[in-house]
């Protein structure tokens, strides 16, 4: 089991500014995120984008923000969970916190930050009716091993790279593959989108384009879909496999089954005082939070991630006294004893 | 005053009629959260979630569709040939009278 101070779930900016602040008090961190990099949207969504509200940064890439905060937290050593979502929570019988992961990784903390953003990236679901029904049975949102489909009958949906990528490879393995998509234009890369025209040509791929799917048939596991033609009208389509590629979207996920108090998808905190939920040594930061007033901002989270640290070392630390100080004064000590701090002024007399 | 009418009609079919400033360089996802009409606006209007989706029913000269709008509409649920994403359209004078229908939210 991986110990800790503060658990931070979800390696985001605000989470990543956590373990700096954590540090000063000498507290540690470790982080889980299911993403595979730390950096959470700004990496994973718009890491060319420019911020322009970081204050004393005019513009700078968010891409380069998380590379600055992993400097600037690296004194303070902070360990990771990445490519596993927490999926548990379980309060121990000595007051702190057992979190596991969807791959059973276990962590134990006596304090817990949530600091999820918008939630851990899931596919994107087609709204059809029955389809989680048959989930794993013919339906998979993610292609994980392409040997499964070999000599089978394969659907896939969607318009973009992933779609166009797994159409094409899927080709020479799969005994038919068809590809859905509700336009006749493709936006992948120009290759891809070539290729996949050639291959439609030789027969390798079933196009069809200004068409949906709209059912799942099947007795326990997919046999065919009905597909909606925009002019032709209603197709039926013998397979064994449907593999919708619509992208991934962010979702609370199992955290909003951990008894925490949520109004509209986010974690109602406590702002007047230290962002704690109703958990107690339970703090939501950054993003997935919300009160009164609150502003969705990288800037807002940092400020959030400080005040928590600040109760979050009352509740490590009962009865022991402190005060927050200022790094200009007293520096910065790493965990390895490295100490970053301002050069001291030369005093000498004149004679 | 350079305000403009937009008439939005929710998931439920109630009608709501908005003022929208023009100056404040808004689109139309940010009047709709500005109003508190349930629109997520997850991306911040990078046209990167499509839950800004809505069909215009107006028949307002709009902007073209760029590349990344196309891009998540591909992506997106229940898409109709009037499917816009409200973040890609910023409110301007020429808007006034403009009429959309919020579309159904994509979660299962």
């Amino acid at each position: 089991m991986i110990k800790t101070d503060i658990l931070i779930i979800g390696a985001g900016p605000v989470g990543m500014f956590a373990v700096f602040e954590a540090g000063l008090l000498k507290l540690r961190c470790h982080l889980i995120d299911a993403l595979a990099e730390p950096g959470g949207q700004c990496t994973e969504i718009y890491p060319k984008k420019p911020i322009y509200d970081i204050p004393a940064y005019p513009e700078i890439l968010a891409g380069d923000l998380v590379k600055n905060l992993a400097t600037q937290i690296a004194p303070f050593q902070p360990s990771y969970t990445l490519g596993e979502r927490a999926d548990t929570i379980e309060k121990l019988a000595d007051g702190s916190f057992k979190v596991t992961t969807n791959k059973g990784t276990e962590h134990n903390a006596p304090v817990v930050f949530i600091a999820g953003g918008l939630g851990s990236f899931e596919p994107r679901k087609p709204p059809i009716k029955e389809i989680v029904d048959f989930e794993d049975c013919g339906v998979e949102y993610i292609i994980k091993d392409p040997e499964i489909y070999r000599g089978k009958k394969v659907v896939i949906s969607g318009g973009g790279d992933s779609a166009l990528d797994w159409a094409i490879f899927l080709a020479d393995i799969a005994d038919e593959v068809s590809l859905v998509h509700r336009r006749k234009d493709f936006r992948g890369a120009l290759d891809s989108v070539e290729k996949v025209a050639e291959l439609s040509k030789e027969g390798k791929i079933n196009l069809i384009t200004d068409a949906e799917v709209k059912e799942i048939h099947g007795e326990g596991k997919v046999s065919s879909l009905l597909i909606q033609h925009k002019t032709e009208g209603a197709i039926v389509k013998e397979c064994d496999h449907f593999v919708p590629l619509f992208g991934l979207s962010p979702k609370l996920g199992p955290i909003g089954d951990w008894g925490l108090e949520i109004e509209k998808n986010a974690i109602v905190v406590n702002n007047a005082l230290d962002y704690s939920t109703n958990i107690p040594g339970v703090f939501a930061i950054g993003d997935v939070n919300t009160y009164p007033g609150k502003l969705k901002l990288i800037l807002s989270g940092f400020h959030e991630a400080t005040i928590a640290v600040q109760f979050a070392y009352n509740i490590i630390n009962p009865g022991k006294r402190y005060v927050m100080k200022y790094t200009t004064v007293n520096g910065v000590t790493g965990f390895d004893g490295e100490k970053k701090e301002a050069k001291k002024a030369v005093v000498k007399s004149i004679v | 005053m350079s305000d403009i009418k937009v008439k939005i009609t929710d998931r439920e079919g109630v009608v709501h009629n908005l003022e929208a400033p023009t100056d404040m360089g808004m689109n139309l996802m940010e009047l709709c959260k500005a109003y508190e009409l349930p629109v997520e606006g997850t991306c911040g209007g990078m046209a990167m979630c499509a839950s800004c989706q809505c069909y215009v029913t107006s028949d307002h000269e709009l902007p073209e569709k760029g590349d990344a709008e196309e891009d998540m509409l591909d992506q997106a649920f229940f898409v109709e040939d009037n499917s816009r994403l409200g973040c890609q359209l910023h409110l301007t004078l020429e808007l006034d009278g403009l009429e959309i229908v919020l579309a159904p939210e994509s979660d299962v």
